[in-house]
């Protein structure tokens, strides 16, 4: 179980007098009444929970600005929220901590077709953004598998992927620009055209730095000209290891497909049981999607045929029309649901090096045998970014305790081969005992580090991403401070 | 008198020197891309730090260390028929550690991104001799604060790159360009951004004196002869379309060792291109579809240029100089960062 550390007593005792405050600097924007806090109390690591002494909705950069200097003068630690979607417990509240939630700052403030960018608030959803420049022939083109309801803000917090970043990059890749509220309630805008500022790239530090260095309220986001159209080809194999040589396959011969997704059976038969996509049954199946003119999408597909059949696959289906397209995804789009199916899960997100999957199967295969919990693999094969889903018993004594204890093993095997513990989730609480596996204590004492500078008091997001004993010296001088007169 | 030099071996001996250093030290790999003001103090040589620490082609994962020339990098990757994306420009002793501390991004930063795009681990020593790593070998790596990026392009004033890891890139098949051949500089950019617009998948797009607005194409030979047929359509209405030269995407980086007087690199949103052009002699090129100009200027001329988003900055000269300057708060925030990472303020410059 995930520990957070004990609210601090000194704000619980002046819960009234800060709620007051916040009221006062933002009527109308504040909710304190327990029943309706309750909503904010988890995100989407929804085992873990914790009521927050209040929330505000701010609906500007100036009213972040105001309300975390309150903040800053009561010392009042601040949790940022975007949607609520983390699946780390990035937006997971403390006791003590004032929740200031973007849900209110959703407007397009610009759009640039010549200049290939848009501009929004932080509270936008991730697919609304790609909805106000559809009509312009463009796209945004991180899409996290949550980009109904996930926020821009929380995107730039976690550095989010998606199903594409293959060709398109994550987040900091496709992000020009940021106005960012610093804990003081100082704003200043980070990066610029091409997202170059003058000096240090403080844009890129901020993108990924899960709400602990300041609240992002604007940004500025690269948009891209939709392709002419897209296609997939679905194969299958009889071994998963035949299947990682092929990825390896098509990225040696110089093919970067815009996808390529892998199922293994145990996640073929639950999303065919669900969603009856009329997946083959076989041990490993690949999705590989390739975009362009139709030509483009003939020649790409057709040299992806030729490496494929070099691996005598048990099935090569090759999309020729919109519903074929639709059908082959259909499986891979229905995979969480089919696993929510078949009891509680927990998704991981370790990255691998590509050439290490065969190694890493099998250790998972070994790792769920001894644990008897049942680990389903469906990820982002071209760049290594697993995600094994670990089926529980949420109402069994000791599962979740159980499952937690291999999801940490899988990671520490991702992390022995050459790869890391979040490759776009974020840490958040879930993965922040396990950063002293991947960093040695100067590599984590260099990131603190860059938190000292932004954010000096650590009052900002604080019980995240370092190891509570790691970062403990930091709060701790936090609390020893006494407070600012408001 | 000539500076004096330093050239540790190994990172151990780094790590010694920087540690036992009491006066300021100038990180320098090749030396090919200073900027004014920059390289006093004792010269910190990367360039025996060499090797190719791990390469694995159907990872697309390079690691390599600071001072390996960037052309032994380019020649290991194209056995491989692989590329830095970026495309950096680099000169007779450029190294791969130099590439990364300036960030330097050549034409196809407008598809595939800048070098600090395409790096995704580092090492390095900080200001009190303390190795750190930061990401790792994967491309897809959100575990703790991506310092990657923040010694991406910072010049050697936080810590000194010992070690960088690269995603790398299939060489494209194929490639064209088209010109046009009747555009000044001005005129380029709305024909540059309707390329760009589009879905072309343009791999470069500028404009140099004599050889007018350029695009390129790259991939497959016939999704390039269907997309250069589809642009070339589109474009009429910009001029005349021709066939461009291909050797003029390496020509796009100027010289900033060449004496001849003050060279401008300047920044902005294609569409402020046209005016902050108006106020200035024609350029030297534009890049990135007009984001980037590059302009000669009379010496110690400081350019007279209307609001704009983005920076000029005088890269070949006697002084430093930065249009518009830092705001203060940025200025604050790169101050206090550069006291944590250097407290005895070893690495100088004031760039």
């Amino acid at each position: 179980m995930m520990q957070m550390p004990p609210p601090d007593p000194s704000v619980l005792s002046r819960r009234q007098a800060i709620t007051d405050a916040l009221n006062a600097a933002l009527p109308g924007a504040v909710i304190q009444d327990p029943a309706e806090t309750r909503a904010y109390e988890c995100d989407a690591l929804s085992a873990y929970r914790c009521a927050p002494l209040a929330v505000v909705l701010p609906r500007s950069t100036d009213e972040v600005s105001r309300l975390l200097r309150l903040c800053h003068e009561l010392r009042v630690p601040v949790v940022p929220r975007g949607a609520g979607t983390s699946l780390a417990g990035g937006s997971m509240p403390t006791a003590d901590a004032v929740v200031i939630g973007l849900s209110r700052m959703t407007d397009v403030l610009e759009i640039s077709a010549p200049d290939r960018q848009i501009r929004v608030q932080a509270g936008r959803t991730n697919l609304s953004v790609s909805g106000a420049v559809e009509g312009l022939g463009f796209f945004y083109a991180p899409d996290p598998s949550s980009q109904l309801a996930c926020a821009i803000g929380g995107n730039i917090a976690m550095n989010s992927g998606g199903a594409h970043c293959l060709k398109y990059g994550v987040t900091t890749n496709n992000l020009l620009g940021v106005t960012l509220v610093l804990m003081d309630g100082s704003v200043v805008e980070l990066g610029g055209p091409m997202g170059e500022g003058p000096g240090l790239d403080l844009l890129g530090v901020v993108c990924g730095s899960e709400g602990q260095l300041g609240i992002v309220t604007e940004a500025t986001l690269r948009i891209l000209p939709r392709p002419a159209g897209a296609r997939p080809a679905l194969i299958g194999f009889d071994k998963a290891e035949t299947a990682g040589a092929c990825v390896a396959a098509i990225i040696r011969a110089g093919i970067i497909p815009v996808a390529i997704e892998f199922m293994d059976s145990p996640c073929i038969k639950a999303t065919e049981a669900f969603a009856h996509a009329g997946y083959p049954d076989c041990e490993a199946l690949l999705i590989v999607e390739v975009e362009g003119t139709p030509p483009e999408i003939d020649e790409q597909l057709a040299l992806i045929r030729d490496i494929a059949m070099r691996f005598d696959p048990v099935e090569f289906r090759e999309s020729g029309s919109d519903d074929e397209s639709r059908r082959i995804w259909l499986g891979r789009k229905s995979a969480f649901g089919a696993m929510g199916q078949m009891g509680d899960y927990i998704c991981l997100d370790g990255t691998i090096p590509v050439t290490a999957l065969p190694r890493v199967l099998a250790g998972i295969g070994d790792l769920s045998r001894q644990y008897g919990l049942a680990v389903a693999n469906v990820f982002h094969a071209g760049d290594g970014n697993m995600h094994p889903l670990i089926i529980y018993d949420a109402n069994a004594p000791g599962d979740l305790d159980r499952a937690e204890d291999l999801g940490a093993d899988i990671l520490r095997l991702c992390v022995e081969v050459g790869g890391c513990l979040t490759g776009e989730h974020g840490v958040g609480i879930e993965k922040r005992d396990l950063m002293s596996v991947q960093f040695d204590p100067a590599d984590l004492e260099a990131q603190m580090r860059v938190k000292d500078a932004f954010d000096p008091h650590w009052l900002l997001n604080a019980a995240k991403v370092f190891p509570l004993d790691v970062s403990a010296p930091r709060r701790d001088r936090r609390l020893n401070r006494t407070p600012h007169a408001a | 008198m000539p500076p004096e030099i330093m050239r540790p071996e190994t990172e151990g001996q780094l790590a010694d020197l920087i540690r036992g250093a009491i006066a300021p030290l100038s990180i320098t790999g090749g030396g090919t891309r200073p900027w004014p003001g920059e390289g006093g103090g004792t010269h910190l040589d990367m360039t025996a730090l060499t090797g190719v620490t791990l390469y694995e082609p159907e990872a697309l994962t390079l690691v390599v260390r600071a001072g390996t020339p960037l052309e032994t990098v380019r020649q290991t990757l194209a056995a491989e028929g692989q590329m830095l994306a970026f495309e950096p420009v680099g000169r007779d002793g450029s190294t791969i550690g130099g590439v990364a501390a300036t960030n330097a991004s050549g034409p196809r930063r407008v598809q595939a991104g800048a070098a600090r795009d395409a790096m995704i681990g580092v090492r390095f020593v900080d200001g009190q001799g303390e190795v750190i790593r930061n990401g790792g070998r994967v491309m897809k790596n959100v575990t703790g604060y991506d310092l990657v990026k923040l010694m991406a392009g910072s010049r050697g004033r936080l810590g000194a790159l010992t070690e960088i890891s690269f995603r790398t890139a299939p060489l494209p098949p194929v490639t064209l360009t088209l010109a046009l051949p009747d555009l000044d500089a001005a005129a380029a950019i709305p024909a540059l951004s309707s390329a760009l617009g589009g879905p072309y998948d343009v791999s470069g797009a500028a404009w140099l004196p004599g050889q007018g607005a350029l695009i390129r194409l790259e991939g497959l030979a016939a999704s390039v002869t269907s997309r250069a047929a589809d642009l070339t359509d589109r474009l009429q209405a910009h001029g005349a379309v021709t066939e461009g030269n291909p050797q003029a995407w390496l020509l796009l980086c100027p010289n900033t060792q060449d004496p001849q007087a003050d060279i401008w690199r300047i920044t902005c949103r294609p569409s402020e291109a046209p005016a902050v052009l108006s106020h200035l002699p024609e350029p030297l090129s534009l890049d990135w579809g007009g984001a980037l100009i590059h302009v000669r200027l009379p010496a110690d001329q400081i350019p007279d240029l209307p609001h704009f988003s983005g920076h000029a900055r005088r890269i070949r000269g006697a002084a430093p100089a930065l249009h518009p300057a830092a705001d203060p708060l940025t200025a604050r925030l790169e101050r206090d960062l550069r006291a944590q990472f250097d407290p005895r303020g070893l690495f100088g410059g004031d760039a």
